[in-house]
């Protein structure tokens, strides 16, 4: 569904990955681990369309998508949910959600997308007339997860989804994106809670100084030395 | 007690006239983020265009409208794509006022070129007529712009709340990297709003131009205070566009009759400091988030 082809990508001089290739099929979960700085943001936002590769392909379905801005990917079907939530603060929760279906394909469905997101997440359909400012950082996280899913994506991509939130609330996201797979959704994620998300991945990627160096099944990288030394401190 | 209602009556036409002139000033800056210079001169392109239409086609002013409001969208949609977009990445967002600077000193000298120095009068057409309501004698012109400016605040307010390209329009102003991501097409929200800010303006020229003789300087004459109410209400609040109007048309008002017509703009910027001290961020703005700057 989703290739990259030997991408480099940074911010004006500074090139942050170097050679990363990397593919995702439809219906799998794939996850990068890595360092703080190895480029796993960097990563997500250059498929997103946010930073542009200097070098590379990237093809989603086929189709070069290397050169399209951030809107019109999510016209194809790639929608990332970006670290640190990054709601509209002074729009409702609601309002929020509706955001999310902005593009024309998934306007049409507004309400029934609607209805779906809000049974997956009970909490936010209670806050939905609230100003999004005005949420914990754990019903942030949820909104900005529904909200992602309000665009009907054919790729959802999560940023650190559990970045910054407390240990219980953590396990309310993560059991939300294990619902979220469940439904055969494709998914890549980044996150620094690297046991859960190699648990639940069917693959995964090891990036280092924006380099793939190691690449296997969820289940062989919990089991690599390497990865159990340097991320999961075992 | 006579005196009192006239005087505000007065007050308040000003304020509707400062109003119809700034809502398309504090829109585009609270959604663009630019502050443009070459307002003012907006509206004077607006004025001579309606003075032109009413003139040679021989129409009341405000069909004028038909052209005029379409015509300013058009400048106002290309000053963005064309001055503006090009300098949007520019390390110094200083560059983009200086073009707009720059832009304003173009126009102006343009219509001197076309019009000459010389005013253009378009035709009264019935709108400087007094109108008597009780005590009070206002022009007809005048109740025009004052009704006008609230219509345009309200519709501009039910616009940005109720549809859906006026939510992407705050999504944009609120959070431009996730505005990206929702699929919005940023670029395109900037021309948008700059043309309907610009619009905003072509309205005002239509309705004012009737009522004030059109010069290639006119503009600098109305955008001072439009800055001042702008800036007064918080930047980028249309609502408060329109209260800090109302309140610099009354002081303006009351001040110029107690205290002495040459003391009207002392006592408009005495107040102005003043609230400013109070409330550095205007009546509606928000306080400035420094969090930024904090350990």
């Amino acid at each position: 569904m989703l290739k990259l082809e030997t991408i480099d990508a940074g911010y004006g001089a500074t090139t942050i990955l170097h050679d990363v290739s990397l593919d995702v099929n439809a219906g799998e979960v794939v996850t990068i681990v890595g360092a703080n700085g190895a480029g796993k943001t960097t990563t997500l936002r250059t498929i997103a369309g946010l930073i542009r590769p200097t070098s590379g392909r990237i093809l989603f379905e086929g189709r070069d998508i290397t050169r399209l801005s951030a809107h019109e990917t999510v016209d194809l079907g790639i929608t990332l949910i970006p670290e640190g939530r990054q709601l509209f603060p002074e729009m409702t929760v609601h309002e929020n959600l509706l955001m999310g279906a902005y593009r024309s394909a998934a306007r049409e469905k507004q309400a029934d997308t609607l209805e779906e997101v809000l049974t997956l997440f009970p909490r936010v359909r209670e806050r939905l007339d609230q100003n999004a400012a005005s949420l914990s950082g754990g019903e942030q996280q949820m909104v900005a997860i529904a909200r992602g899913m309000m665009a009907r994506p054919k790729l959802l991509m999560f940023d650190e989804p559990s970045l910054g939130l407390a240990p219980i609330i953590v396990a309310q996201v993560f059991a939300v994106i294990d619902t979220i797979v469940k439904t055969g959704a494709t998914v890549l994620i980044v996150e620094q809670n690297v046991f859960h998300t190699l648990k639940a991945a069917d693959r995964g990627y090891v990036l280092e100084n924006g380099e793939i160096v190691l690449t296997d099944s969820g289940k062989a990288l919990l089991a690599n030395d390497h990865v159990r030394q340097a991320y999961l401190g075992i | 007690m006579d005196t009192i209602l006239q005087l505000l009556a007065n007050g308040l036409m000003l304020g509707g006239l400062f109003a119809i002139v700034a809502v398309g000033l504090t829109l585009i800056f609270g959604i663009v983020k630019v502050v443009n210079f070459a307002h003012g001169e907006f509206l004077m392109v607006g004025m001579y265009l309606t003075f032109l239409v009413t003139r040679m086609l021989g129409l009341h002013p405000f069909v004028a409208v038909i052209v005029v409001v379409p015509a300013l969208f058009l400048i106002g949609a290309l000053t963005q794509r064309l001055i503006i977009q090009p300098l949007m990445s520019a390390r110094d967002d200083h560059i983009q006022i200086f073009a707009t600077v720059g832009l304003s000193t173009a126009l102006i000298n343009l219509a001197l070129l076309v019009f000459g120095a010389d005013i253009a009068n378009t035709p009264a057409s019935g709108l400087r007529t007094p109108i008597e309501i009780g005590p009070v004698r206002v022009l007809s012109g005048q109740i025009a712009i004052f009704v006008a400016s609230i219509a345009l605040v309200i519709g501009l307010q039910l616009f940005l709340q109720n549809t859906a390209m006026g939510r992407a329009i705050r999504a944009v102003a609120q959070n431009r990297s996730a505005a990206q991501l929702m699929g919005i097409n940023v670029d395109r929200i900037y021309i948008l709003t700059f043309g309907i800010g610009a619009a905003c303006v072509g309205v005002a020229a239509v309705l004012i131009a009737p009522l004030y003789p059109t010069s290639p300087t006119i503009g600098t004459y109305f955008v001072l205070t439009a800055f001042v109410v702008v800036v007064l209400g918080g930047l980028g609040s249309i609502p408060g566009a329109f209260v800090g109007s109302l309140v610099i048309g009354l002081i303006d008002s009351f001040a110029g009759f107690y205290i002495g017509s040459d003391m009207r703009e002392v006592a408009v910027f005495g107040v102005f400091l003043l609230i400013l001290i109070l409330r550095p961020a205007g009546l509606f703005g928000k306080q400035l988030n420094l969090s930024h700057v904090s350990p």
